[in-house]
């Protein structure tokens, strides 16, 4: 099955699995994910609360902590799959293959050492055995390549704003040139001008390393204009896949037709046209497909049969009974 | 494809995710069983034992435990079973009295101050801050030793650790008082007109519990701790067969040097349960109102 | 800075006043007399007649100015205590409470520092360890046996550890200082013994409260390992040595730091209490001989001079906190 436009994407991601196990029973917080990504190109993934963004995140860095756990599938990086490396191979691959940029980036910085201490040693874990003034030197270019002072270097995070602390974040993120960045809501607890300029350092920085973006996050109008795809997730599925114009335009996935007429526009300003229903919990999913209790063109096979994922229109990936005569 | 089966939901019942939650929760379990062991050796006991027999000059002196003595007797001739059965319930008695004074004065005094802030939470807390570097069982030697030892009972036992106990209970209180003074569902109640009291009874009370107990638990814990302290400094109710005492005695007599063994160690052990259900229960306790101590499975 | 060393110093004196004025006032509230009951021990066990008794006791209530007014009295207390000047012994007259404490201090320091340092580091690494996903399954095992002796205070440990390793393995002696018989010459042979006395009390005291740092720090452990730049930490790659040493420990550092001061209380009592078990010359015999004896100026001075000792170590701790986090410096 040919998932993706490119034949050589830089990432490749297939049947992604992953299973928390708690007390009140198994969650698949992840089913049978599978995208792929080009090299400087960025893809924005959105879903409700709980859908599965940051779940995805965490197992492509292979972070899924117990009681979560990855059940199966690839990522492929340059062809070479992350979930068959060794801890240590892993280890080594997180930043210089496969970087992530934090949600909370007011609290991802080590309070008590200075800035410079976090990404030296981010440097040296990685085996490079440079002299300190070159290390050091290499530190100093990120932050200005994020707009930061090279003062910044000798400061703690205490003495930094919530912009400063998510630019260093970043700095740290492409202080290997990686060829994925996952970036998990970089932006969510900044101000509209500060997330502007967030999101276009990381734009900039991108296109420096040639890097593909993964863009995480619930604001379609951010996404709109940064991102040159959009992936829509819904309760751990991947339910479609489709360039950013075609989806605010002709969105195909029933779900995802939701999600963008909830938005605002000037044209019918004042109506609020929010989806029925409320998110299923993954305990108890419906069955079917997990989204035709909430789904305006629900059909009967919809409740009793798993869609599966195809390709539509192109190179549109979708997820519903709606398209499988179009397959 | 893998159909329906991801809708396969297991949703136990409530009572079976209780009862796989104490199998988790390993410490409250074991403490809790401790604790009745505990409490049905006292309990027992007292139907076997002659409590007179818990005092000096009852029964044969030095003899290492037998059929006739199964813990043996001591230098005084104290029977130390009826001792240990005796001596444990004072224990309890003091460590209870003592912990739920303290609780209750930590309870009123952690809410007046956080509850209505301004002068009065200053002059509390400034209170609770210098007496918290004043090593708290120090003091309370100050109280036991001027008084005439054979005034000491087991009452004032109590009231002497209680004095000087409660500051931690205050604090921690206080403390989780302010910050749920800021939740919103408080905020609420205050916006549809509940009075301060109905906010205290129908509000915070409940969410408060937890700590509640968390902070009785740790009470008795130190009240048997201190008592326990003191008596082994030879500053309790010295007739009274206090596991404390015995090893005070023990101690005066050179138990170890002239063979007796069984004296010093039988208290010692039993304190070593009392104390370490109590720590566990606190652990457990922890964890169930600390869900990010939590265990998963 | 001046300001907060003010402050800090301020604080000290106001916690030495409070103590001392409980311990002025709570003798003078019971009905009992010290110092009538102490003479009328001796008259007792001594054999000089009751008239004199009464002599004797105003002589002394004269000398001690316990016939002035009570506010006379207790000005002249806080100053003497400020001065270190607790009076003098009853029982070693002419020694004053300073010299008892003088000459017992250096025995209970010692065994303090060394337990004291030994049973932090220990619980601390282990406690962190145990908390650690990463660290070694028998390193978790080897900190299980040690939380289970949170519950067991010093002192019953060294009940415990008298029983098994004195009495019935023979391996270290039962009690006292050195042995008997042993001439106290300061020879090599007399410095072995006296440490050989030393080495179950010590045990006892790090046993008994290694548990409780075990324990503390576990706590703190999870907590920290929720945090964001834990997290963060793992996805830059580092390696869980280097996350454990400069995230995990670090930030513990000042949390840790701040629970031993407030446990120094504890610490020192329970030090004082094993010291009196064993029979150690120290702070803990002369505390207990004192109580044995109705010696009451020693015991208050010994209870004024251990409060004031920890209440100093606890400002001082203060003023290291800035140089584990550099969030405080900046206040």
């Amino acid at each position: 099955m040919n998932m993706g436009q490119d034949q050589n994407p830089v990432l490749r991601v297939s049947n992604l699995e992953v299973t928390y196990y708690t007390d009140s029973g198994r969650a698949k917080a992840l089913d049978d994910v599978s995208f792929t990504l080009n090299a400087g190109e960025k893809l924005g993934m959105v879903g409700e609360s709980g859908s599965g963004k940051s779940t995805l995140a965490l197992a492509m860095m292979r972070m899924i902590k117990p009681p979560g756990r990855i059940e199966g599938g690839r990522v492929e990086i340059g062809g070479v799959d992350l979930m068959s490396l060794s801890e240590e191979d892993m280890r080594q691959a997180r930043l210089s293959k496969i970087a992530y940029i934090p949600q909370g980036a007011m609290n991802s910085l080590n309070p008590v050492t200075r800035i410079g201490a976090q990404l030296v040693d981010a440097i040296r874990s990685h085996g490079i055995k440079d002299s300190r003034a070159q290390v050091e030197e290499r530190c100093v270019n990120a932050l200005k390549s994020v707009d930061l002072d090279p003062a910044v270097f000798r400061m703690y995070p205490h003495e930094l704003s919530g912009g400063m602390k998510q630019r260093v974040c970043i700095a740290i993120g492409i202080l290997l040139q990686p060829s994925v960045i996952i970036a998990d809501e970089p932006t969510s607890a900044l101000d509209v001008v500060t997330q502007r300029q967030v999101m276009e350092t990381i734009d900039r920085v991108k296109d420096q390393i040639n890097a593909a973006v993964i863009l995480i996050g619930h604001d379609m109008g951010l996404m709109a204009q940064f991102v040159d795809r959009v992936a829509v997730m819904y309760s751990g599925r991947l339910v479609e896949v489709s360039t950013v114009r075609e989806m605010f335009t002709k969105p195909v996935h029933p779900y995802a037709a939701a999600l963008i007429s909830s938005l605002p526009n000037l044209e019918n300003k004042g109506v609020f046209q929010g989806i029925p229903g409320l998110a299923p919990s993954l305990l108890r999913l419906p069955g079917g497909c997990s989204f035709h209790p909430r789904c305006a063109k629900v059909m009967d096979i919809c409740k009793t049969t798993r869609p599966t994922t195809r390709m539509v229109q192109g190179n549109r990936l979708v997820t519903c009974h709606l398209y499988n005569e179009e397959a | 494809m893998a159909d329906a089966t991801m809708t396969e939901v297991v949703r136990p019942s409530r009572l079976a995710l209780a009862l796989r939650y104490t199998k988790r929760n390993k410490s409250l379990a074991v403490g809790l069983a401790i604790l009745f062991f505990l409490i049905a050796f006292t309990a027992i006991g007292f139907m076997v034992i002659d409590p007179k027999h818990a005092y000096p000059l009852t029964a044969a002196a030095k003899k290492a435990p037998s059929l006739k003595y199964p813990l043996g007797t001591d230098f005084f001739g104290r029977d130390l079973l009826a001792a240990m059965v005796v001596g444990m319930w004072q224990t309890a008695a003091i460590g209870l009295l003592a912990g739920g004074i303290g609780t209750v004065i930590g309870v009123v005094l952690g809410f007046i101050s956080a509850y209505f802030g301004g002068w009065i939470d200053t002059i509390i807390k400034t209170v609770c801050q210098i007496l918290t570097p004043i090593p708290v069982l120090l003091i309370q030697v100050v109280v036991a030793g001027t008084l005439d030892k054979r005034d000491v009972t087991i009452f004032m036992m109590a009231l002497i650790i209680v004095v000087l106990s409660w500051m931690g209970t205050t604090l921690v209180v206080r403390s989780q008082v302010l910050t749920m003074k800021e939740r919103q569902f408080v905020a609420v109640a205050k916006l549809s007109g509940v009075g301060s009291m109905g906010i205290i009874f129908k509000e915070i009370m409940p969410n408060l519990l937890p700590f509640i107990a968390a902070a009785f638990v740790v009470q008795v814990f130190q009240a048997v701790f201190a008592s326990f302290y003191l008596a082994v400094l030879g500053l309790g109710p010295l007739r009274e067969p206090l596991l404390g005492n015995i090893i005070w005695s023990a101690q005066g007599q050179g138990a170890f040097f002239n063979g007796w063994w069984w004296w010093p160690i039988e208290p010692a052990i039993a304190m070593v349960l009392i104390l370490g259900s109590l720590a566990l229960i606190n652990m457990g306790l922890d964890e169930l109102a600390n869900p990010r101590v939590r265990k998963s499975e | 800075m001046l300001r907060l060393v003010i402050r800090r110093l301020l604080f000290l004196a106001l916690v030495i006043w409070s103590a001392s004025t409980i311990v002025f006032f709570i003798p003078r509230m019971s009905e009992t007399n010290a110092i009538r009951e102490r003479f009328a021990e001796l008259a007792r066990t001594g054999g000089f007649s009751p008239t004199d008794l009464e002599k004797i006791i105003e002589s002394y209530t004269k000398q001690f100015g316990l016939d002035r007014p009570l506010w006379d009295q207790y000005q002249d207390y806080i100053v003497s205590i400020f001065k270190l000047d607790f009076g003098f012994s009853l029982n070693r007259y002419p020694m004053t409470v300073t010299d008892v404490i003088m000459q017992a201090i250096p025995w209970t320091l010692s065994l303090l520092l060394v337990t004291t340092i030994i049973s932090f580091l220990i619980g601390n690494l282990l406690g962190a360890l145990s908390a650690w996903p990463k660290a070694p399954g028998w390193v978790r095992a080897f900190a299980t046996p040690f939380v289970l002796l949170t519950g067991v205070p010093p002192v019953i440990m060294g009940v415990l550890l008298l029983f098994f390793l004195g009495f019935r393995m023979k391996l270290l002696p039962l009690g006292g200082s050195y042995s008997i018989g042993v001439v106290p010459d300061g020879s090599w042979t007399f410095m072995l013994d006296v440490l050989k006395h030393q080495v179950l009390p010590a045990l006892s005291l790090i046993l008994g409260s290694v548990g409780g740092w075990v324990l503390s720090m576990r706590g703190m452990g999870i907590t920290i390992q929720g945090e964001d730049y834990v997290n963060f930490a793992e996805h830059k790659g580092l390696g869980a040595g280097a996350i454990f040493r400069d995230y995990y420990l670090r930030n513990t550092l000042l949390p840790q730091a701040t629970a031993l001061a407030l446990a120094l209380g504890t610490v020192v009592t329970s030090a004082i209490v094993v010291e009196g078990l064993f029979g150690l010359p120290g702070i803990g015999q002369a505390l207990n001989n004192a109580i044995r004896s109705n010696d009451f100026p020693v015991i208050y001075g010994i209870v004024l001079f251990i409060t004031g000792a920890v209440a100093t170590l606890m400002v001082l701790m203060e003023f290291v906190y800035p140089l584990l986090d550099p969030r405080i410096r900046n206040e």
